[in-house]
């Protein structure tokens, strides 16, 4: 009996957390057009979680860009197909890794940091004191925040993608000897603006909303100590990323499954 | 730092985005090679187009001139109704004929048109009449074992007695 109860007991917490975690993303959402308006915030907010985040994004993709051509040169070479090597790398970064890896690092690098600073607002009683002088905090703490979110993310997975194939080029090109016509050409008979680099971009923008509301809403819901920030932190970065990977597979489903 | 240098940055960042989207829909995918809207379209029937996929070559003489727009299956007569979508500064005659091939032993299937000698140039709506299928490989191996087996039998002895 007293196992049917705890289980019960867990299961409507759950449930409760669920439908709490959508009421506050529907309550951002609503604060979003208020938050628009002042645009100083937002921009702000784009330098602190989009122009930080350059760096690590762009050597990632570099890096990744470089792996592949390397691990990619080593299969083809076998077949004589070296030629296919842009083709591969290319539709790898923009259709799977550009969004995923960045949605990932974009968590860890951007969304913890925005956990404990919401966190620590809230443990230092600012968003209480915000409310108190009539200034609603998720239009302006947490809404401009998810805005420069939703900006950031596309814009580094883009970089992302662009800075790998340029790593890939400089591998198999300059350092392999692939030719550099057939790497280019290849790429632009077989990726598809709309398909592969857009289908990529709408990624991305989903995983922006989910990294940023995971991250916004861990510190938002925090315990007011540090241990309780020090949870949510380590909690954003495990949710996001599950988040992100179910999510890749059910728009990966949708979106490249059409002959 | 200031409010203005952060917003300079802010747009470099941004400006850093588009030049990285302009890269990889130009020089790294199809934006560039994309046919711009001056296109007619005509029709061809085949008893079998193998693997031919929307959005695939059209060429003449290896030349690229158009693609494939729709696939569709005629239910009346059982064939497959093939639109192709060929750019406007390609003029082909009436007589023109079309057929599925593949680029490579294993490669992507494209359409090949060869043109004929008629002074009447196809125009947007047309059908070809002329078509020839898809060579479908497993067909093609059937008949190979079938012509084996019955030419074999005699060809057989004659390459062994020479030993």
């Amino acid at each position: 009996m007293n196992f049917v109860h705890h289980v019960g007991v867990t299961a409507l917490d759950q449930l409760r957390g669920w439908g709490h975690a959508a009421f506050f993303f529907l309550e951002l959402l609503r604060a979003l057009p208020a938050s628009l308006r002042r645009f100083g915030i937002v921009v702000h907010q784009i330098h602190a979680i989009g122009n930080r985040s350059l760096v690590i994004i762009m050597a990632s993709g570099l890096a990744v860009g470089f792996v592949l051509a390397l691990q990619m040169y080593y299969a083809l070479a076998a077949y004589g197909a070296a030629e296919s090597l842009g083709l591969i790398v290319n539709l790898s970064l923009v259709r799977e890794l550009g969004p995923v890896v960045t949605a990932l690092l974009f968590a860890g690098r951007a969304g913890t940091s925005l956990t404990a600073e919401i966190g620590l607002m809230k443990a230092g009683e600012q968003l209480s004191a915000m409310e108190l002088m009539a200034v609603d905090p998720k239009v302006r703490v947490l809404a401009p925040r998810l805005i420069a979110g939703i900006v950031s993310m596309p814009i580094l997975a883009v970089l992302f993608s662009a800075v790998g194939i340029m790593g890939a080029y400089v591998v198999a090109v300059l350092l392999i000897g692939v030719d550099a016509g057939n790497f280019w050409s290849i790429q632009q008979t077989g990726v598809d603006v709309w398909r592969d680099v857009g289908n990529g971009l709408v990624k991305s923008v989903v995983f922006g909303v989910i990294c940023t509301v995971v991250a916004l809403y861990q510190g938002y819901e925090t315990e007011a100590t540090p241990e309780g920030v020090a949870y949510a932190t380590t909690r954003t970065v495990v949710i996001s990323s599950l988040w992100i990977l179910g999510m890749d597979f059910v728009l990966t489903a949708l979106m490249f499954t059409a002959p | 730092m200031g409010k203005r240098g952060i917003e300079t940055l802010v747009g470099m960042f941004v400006l850093l985005g588009m030049g990285a989207l302009t890269f990889l829909a130009l020089q790294a995918a199809n934006l560039g090679s994309m046919t711009g809207g001056d296109t007619y379209t005509v029709q061809a029937r085949f008893d079998n187009i193998g693997g031919l996929k929307p959005r695939a070559p059209v060429r003449s003489a290896g030349v690229l001139v158009g693609r494939v727009k729709v696939i569709g299956l005629d239910s009346t007569i059982f064939q497959g109704v093939v639109t192709l979508e060929i750019e406007r500064d390609y003029k082909f005659p009436k007589d023109t004929a079309a057929k599925i091939l593949t680029a490579g032993l294993l490669g992507d299937q494209y359409v090949g048109l060869l043109a004929g000698g008629d002074d009447a140039d196809l125009a947007s709506g047309d059908t070809i009449a002329q078509t020839q299928s898809a060579v479908v490989l497993e067909n093609l191996i059937g008949q190979f074992i079938t012509g084996q087996a019955e030419g074999g039998g005699s060809a057989a002895p004659a390459t062994e007695a020479p030993k």
